[in-house]
């Protein structure tokens, strides 16, 4: 049941972002992509899960790489969509 | 803390995203979009760190601090011209991100318990590998550390429809025979390749609708990470970006006056 919950939320999620994403400038397409692609980065809960998890070294470790890859995706991805917006509002 | 705290602040995070991708679509709205969906971030950083099943900080700082630097430094450098390329970079990061989290469960005794993980782990591996290395094809195209042009490989969809299968077949393997890590690493390798041999053979020209699609990628295997241990923010916000992430990759197409299968496939007609 937990799983027909979950495969419930992922679908009724795939179906909003088609619905999200309508006319969109074709100015705001890189910067959009950038906004999303640091959204991606929200594998990051499931990397901290894992690096703090009491599951042995070698997760940890694992855990740790995954950590450092996530947080140069969002930390990365807000900047750098911040320095492309702040752009466009000048123009 | 209690379950029931953390899921409701998954629950405000994704809606946060779910309003800043909304916001971003307008160029009115679009820096509020940014920083809503930077809220929700936060949010749903602060909130997995009060979860008890973190007993132990020191490789979550190490991480986080390196982590933040490097980008923190890469977003600031970058020149304003540089901005496709810096976005596959970090794409491909993200797509690692996912890759590790997998295989750090499939390590995991305590989290590799249930067919349905063990089959969320293999298809994590499998597009966040893709994604990875297809990535940093794209990266390396558009800053010219490789020719933009496309590649030819003779064969090039039967080689990709041959690694596509391998690679569901080492996924399957992962899931019967759970406990010889060999599959894995396998996985990973074809994987890998996968992305190499996707995108080497498109020309530099579609690369900003290549790494659209691969963004596109990211966020699904985000939300097939979530189903490891029903995390439900990992699953909206990684099926948000996927859903969304392939809309835009159609609409930049029909900008530029192709169509995707035309993108993936129709390179050698094309003659770049």
């Amino acid at each position: 049941m937990e799983l027909m919950l979950l495969i419930t939320i992922f679908v009724v999620a795939l179906f909003l972002g088609v619905e999200l994403i309508t006319k969109v400038p074709p100015t705001l397409h890189t910067p959009l992509m950038s906004a999303s692609n640091a959204i991606s980065g929200i594998t990051l809960v499931g990397a901290l899960l894992a690096a703090g998890s009491g599951s042995g070294p070698l997760v940890n470790i694992l855990g740790f790489i995954a950590v450092t890859l996530a947080t140069i995706n969002v930390v990365g991805g807000y900047m750098v969509t911040n320095r492309m917006l702040a752009m466009f509002k000048r123009k | 803390m209690s379950n029931t705290l953390i899921y409701s602040s998954y629950l405000v995070a994704a809606v946060l995203f779910i309003l800043g991708i909304k916001n971003l679509t307008k160029p009115r709205t679009a820096v509020l979009g940014n920083r809503l969906s930077s809220i929700g971030m936060l949010i749903a950083v602060v909130i997995t760190l009060l979860d008890r099943n973190i007993i132990s900080y020191e490789w979550i700082i190490a991480g986080m601090v390196l982590g933040g630097a490097i980008g923190g430094i890469m977003a600031r450098r970058v020149q304003m011209t540089s901005m496709p390329e810096m976005v596959a970079m970090l794409n491909g990061f993200g797509g690692g991100a996912s890759l590790f989290v997998a295989l750090a469960n499939a390590w995991d005794p305590a989290a590799a318990t249930s067919m349905v993980a063990m089959i969320s782990i293999g298809i994590t591996v499998l597009i966040g590998a893709v994604t990875l290395s297809g990535s940093f094809v794209a990266f390396a195209k558009l800053s010219e550390k490789i020719s933009g042009n496309p590649i030819a490989v003779p064969g090039n969809t039967f080689l990709n429809g041959a690694l596509l299968l391998a690679g569901l077949a080492l996924v399957a393997m992962t899931v019967i025979d759970p406990t010889n890590h060999t599959w894995q690493f396998a996985l990973v390798a074809v994987a890998l390749l996968l992305g190499l041999a996707l995108v080497l053979p498109i020309g530099g020209a579609d690369m900003p609708v290549v790494i659209a699609l691969l963004n596109s990628y990211s966020g699904i295997a985000a939300a097939t990470a979530g189903f490891i241990s029903g995390n439900t923010v990992l699953i909206i916000s990684g099926s948000l970006v996927g859903a969304s992430g392939l809309i835009l990759t159609q609409i930049m197409c029909k900008a530029m006056n192709r169509s995707l299968p035309n993108v993936l496939f129709g390179v050698m007609a094309e003659g770049g």
